[in-house]
């Protein structure tokens, strides 16, 4: 699998957008959703939440687990994927398009995220 | 996403594992093939196994709309054999076993002298000598299997029998699912339409001999392939190119978990344990008091049944969320903000949409449609209604 140059990541495999007028797309990479197994429900922060680089702000349950959901980035949601909430398999067929799953208003750049090389050396370990 | 999650492949099997070394686990004989379908594997009670292929919720429908194949080679055969090899399984098992005809096979358990449960098992009765000698296949869980060996080897003194470890002797195969009579059909000459659900019988299949059985652990017709592991792989791809066109797919053990979940068919460590009878697991029509003898748990057994009366125990149930959160092993049931049982196996349900549990609950809230009942799914308690199971029954 290939990951898309221009976002940066996670180690706890989020991906994030970089900002356009100051907002950023938030999620998870397809090493994450392969490794999850079919998504069947997430929860997501609602809009107008604050959230904080590496803190838990949703969660996604697959088949066998659930796993908490990490901002990798500081800021206000301004809106979440209301596709995503009624198809959560959008998250393994298209986790970085339609997959998608909050945007930020970046208050605060993050310093400590990996490229796309990075990450691929990172979750190939 | 936290990393722990990543390597956390739950099957829900918290029996301990040989070893955590990677090396030492075990494979099958299936397991370069596995490995060429792209399979994401997972540990099983110390055995490498294939988890999925491809999405989980497309090898579940597969199995209930087409059919599925499944290596299930970590599962333990034990061979008994002699001519006190039927009342020795009786003294041993709870089960009448002496009394399964030739050819046929048997759900039954294995328990301790107190009664509670060491293990599920299918026994089945593969032949007979004109001398009175009997030979009989008893398979265990995995996770049990050397368990249910050490207790049958200590069982056995006194007995004109022999148990025989044929763990490694057997490499075993499912193909599970509504076509799967026409695939096997198609491979065999041996009478499947004679084959009764519960019934084996020794033949060859796609020119490999193996001990063909029409068992499963997924609420399909289907059938258990018993075979020499050097024979496994060219009939996992015999069975691949006959279901070829009927949508024949390979299966993991993340979507057998599902479907045996729908079926209502309970897994050890979750339903079963060894503190649980099966009178407590809603299972004791498998203990058979008439039959001739003693056999260990006998007095035990007999007491927890007198027990029942005066004190009812938590009753397995099913759940159905209104929901779309999913329940998990260990959560609690709820009713008025009190806790009145345990969920024992809980996920998103294929067949029904939703997310199903099975649960041990106090007896006055387990009749289906008891209102007010809830799962605290961390900290929040989701409605769930009780049903009664199965969740799912295949149409005949």
């Amino acid at each position: 699998m290939s990951n898309p140059q221009q976002l940066r990541y996670s180690k706890e495999h989020e991906w994030l957008s970089g900002a356009e007028d100051g907002v950023s797309t938030v999620g998870i990479t397809e090493h994450a959703a392969n490794a999850l197994g079919d998504v069947v429900f997430v929860q997501l922060p609602e809009v107008g939440a604050t959230v904080t680089a590496g803190e838990t702000c949703g969660e996604l349950e697959s088949t066998k687990s659930v796993s908490d959901l990490y901002s990798p980035v500081a800021g206000e949601v301004t809106e979440v994927n209301e596709d995503v909430v009624n198809d959560p398999s959008l998250v393994n067929s298209a986790p970085f398009e339609g997959g998608w799953l909050f945007k930020v208003r970046v208050a605060e750049e993050p310093a400590d995220l990996l490229s796309a090389d990075e990450y691929t050396a990172f979750s190939a370990g | 996403m936290g990393r722990n999650d990543l390597a956390r492949h739950a099957l829900g099997d918290d029996r301990p594992m040989s070893s955590n070394d990677p090396s030492q686990k075990r494979r099958t004989a299936l397991d370069a093939l596995h490995r060429s379908l792209g399979a994401t594997m997972t540990d099983f009670a110390g055995w490498d196994m294939p988890l999925r292929y491809g999405s989980e919720r497309d090898e579940h429908n597969a199995v209930r709309t087409k059919a599925g194949l499944f290596d299930l080679s970590h599962m333990g055969e034990i061979t008994v054999t002699g001519p006190q090899a039927a009342d020795f399984l009786n003294f041993a098992l709870v089960g009448n076993i002496a009394s399964v005809g030739v050819g046929r096979a048997r759900y039954t358990m294995i328990c301790q002298a107190d009664g509670g449960i060491l293990d599920d098992l299918i026994v089945y009765r593969l032949g007979e000598t004109e001398a009175g000698s009997s030979h009989y296949m008893v398979v265990a869980n995995a996770g049990n299997a050397q368990i249910v060996l050490d207790a049958l080897v200590e069982r056995v003194v006194g007995f004109d029998a022999v148990v025989r470890d044929d763990r490694d002797a057997y490499a075993l195969l499912a193909v599970q699912g509504p076509e799967s009579p026409g695939i096997l059909k198609s491979l065999t000459d041996a009478d499947l339409d004679g084959l009764k659900y519960y019934a084996g019988l020794p033949g060859t299949v796609a020119g490999v001999p193996a001990l063909i059985a029409r068992t499963g652990y997924t609420g399909e017709d289907g059938f258990e392939l018993f075979v020499k592991p050097e024979d496994a792989v060219e009939l996992w791809q015999a069975l691949t190119k006959a279901g070829e066109g009927v949508g024949l797919v390979p299966c993991g053990l993340s979507c057998r978990d599902t479907l045996r979940l729908e079926a209502g068919m309970p897994l050890y460590g979750h339903e079963l344990t060894t503190s649980l009878t099966p009178f407590d697991a809603g299972l004791g029509r498998v203990v058979k008091f008439e039959k001739a003898g003693d056999f260990v748990g006998r007095a035990a057994l007999r007491e927890a049944v007198e027990n029942l009366n005066h004190e009812p125990p938590r009753v397995l149930v099913g759940l159905v969320a209104e929901g779309r959160r999913v329940p998990r092993a260990g959560y609690p049931v709820v009713a008025d903000g009190q806790v009145i049982g345990e969920v024992t196996s809980g996920a998103p349900s294929p067949t029904l949409g939703k997310p199903i549990a099975m649960a041990y609950v106090d007896a006055e809230h387990s009749a289906p449609g008891t209102a007010g009942v809830g799962v605290d799914i961390r900290g929040s308690h989701e409605p769930y209604e009780v049903v009664a199971l199965p969740f799912y029954k295949r149409q005949k």
